[in-house]
């Protein structure tokens, strides 16, 4: 693993979720679970992050929120969906100012579904989002190197 | 010969003081995790973070920031090789200053409300180092009659023994300029929040990077400095940087964070009691003293 999968920075933001997830994320920081361990640090802030992490099934409140954060986020970069709202709008699904799980604005690339979601998982989940992140960051500088060559042409 | 060292003592401080300057934070953050009962990140973490920094995508808040971020660490570098090479720490001191001045610059190109506040902290913050590092400076100057730091070590006894008051003044300097609570105002370190990261916040990617080096050679200068007040009795030295490091966490782990203006006025009171005081009685004794 290189050290972008051993530093991965996350940034939580909560679209319009009933906090349950929220909390859960926060626990997976506690003592008890202490997601540290793996260099794990909830930044806050976009321009620091590598995963992003959103929880709830996103309204007409935060979609320009939610898109403005992950344009600011540089690459290489992992949305996770945390929650089955996030995933895919749970029960709020057809209410009419729920756009139905945050692919529908943004390109998810870790779904991690429970009503609220254990820890276990959400740390299984961000597990998984650092294999992308490593993988991001390897076609990242697969394309730099692409660039430099067909500048050299 | 003296030139040569000189140039050896400045190429060691620029390789090996961001080696040690990030295992003493790496060591840090695992300290800092036992204590709140957690297992904490190994104790290369702060490498693999400025190495993944490294890698990210660029992404700017303004063009500019590049030549700010990197003025400061080779700033906050030259100063560093300057002080090792046992020049003059007058040079060091307004040397530091400016390097700070492109990080707050850094911070003010941002059109970001955050990088703004922190950027005035940061200023804050400097304004409150500057007076400390003058009368350390001053103090050295009454002791050994010199400001070059080499004749410290032509000094008899280590110069502690007439300045303790600028060691402890020192201190809490170092509790400042590490971002460590309860002075943590411009920004804070690892897993801390302040202002979202206030002076840092807009940076990102490799700009992040050279600031956290930047803020390893800071950390090391600042420890040289006080290292340097035992010149001759190394043991003490390192039994010093011991307890320094131990109290360094404790009071960050147990103190929260004060405001600003609180900030100004217990640094600024410490510095006047431990520090002026020192140099005063320095001073009226100088013909028994020295």
């Amino acid at each position: 693993m290189t050290s972008t999968g051993k530093s991965p920075w996350i940034l939580h933001y909560n679209a319009s979720s009933c906090n349950g997830c929220d909390i859960e994320i926060l626990a997976a920081l506690t003592p008890v679970y202490d997601v540290e361990r793996f260099g794990i640090i909830n930044t806050g802030n976009p321009a620091h992050t590598d995963i992003f992490l959103v929880t709830g099934g996103v309204n007409e409140q935060n979609k320009a929120v939610l898109k403005n954060l992950y344009d600011q986020i540089p690459e290489p970069k992992v949305v996770v969906a945390v929650g089955i709202c996030a995933s895919s709008g749970g029960v709020f699904r057809d209410c009419y100012n729920i756009s139905g799980g945050v692919d529908t604005i943004i390109p998810v690339d870790v779904y991690v579904p429970g009503c609220s979601v254990r820890p276990e998982a959400l740390i299984e989940g961000i597990v998984k989002a650092i294999g992308i992140l490593e993988e991001k960051r390897l076609q990242l500088a697969m394309k730099k190197e692409r660039n430099v060559l067909e500048a050299g042409k | 010969m003296n030139i040569m060292m000189a140039i050896i003592g400045a190429v060691a401080f620029l390789v090996f003081a961001p080696l040690i300057g990030g295992l003493l934070m790496g060591c840090d953050r695992v300290f800092t995790a036992r204590m709140q009962s957690r297992v904490g990140p190994p104790i290369l973490q702060p490498f693999y973070d400025v190495v993944k920094l490294w890698h990210k995508e660029k992404a700017f808040s303004s063009p500019v920031e590049t030549i700010f971020t990197t003025a400061y660490l080779v700033l906050v570098a030259f100063s560093g090789a300057m002080l090792a090479t046992g020049g003059n720490i007058l040079l060091v001191v307004f040397s530091l200053t400016l390097a700070h001045t492109f990080l707050i610059l850094a911070a003010y190109s941002a059109n970001a409300p955050f990088s703004h506040i922190g950027a005035e902290r940061e200023l804050i913050s400097v304004m409150i180092m500057e007076p400390a590092l003058i009368l350390y400076a001053a103090g050295i100057f009454m002791v050994t009659g010199s400001f070059m730091l080499i004749d410290v070590f032509r000094m008899g006894v280590p110069v502690i023994v007439y300045i303790p008051g600028i060691l402890l003044m020192m201190f809490s300097i170092l509790l400042l300029r590490l971002r460590k609570s309860p002075f943590d105002i411009s920004t804070s370190e690892h897993a801390h929040q302040e202002l979202v990261k206030g002076v840092t916040s807009s940076l990102s990617g490799k700009n992040l990077a050279k600031v956290e080096v930047a803020h390893w050679y800071e950390a090391m200068i600042l420890i040289a400095l006080m290292i340097l007040l035992f010149s001759q009795v190394y043991i003490a030295a390192v039994l010093m940087l011991l307890v320094v490091f131990f109290l360094v966490l404790i009071i960050d782990n147990v103190f929260p964070r004060v405001t600003w203006q609180t900030t100004v006025k217990r640094i600024w009171i410490t510095t006047l009691i431990l520090g002026v005081v020192n140099i005063v009685i320095l001073g009226i004794f100088e013909g028994v003293l020295l």
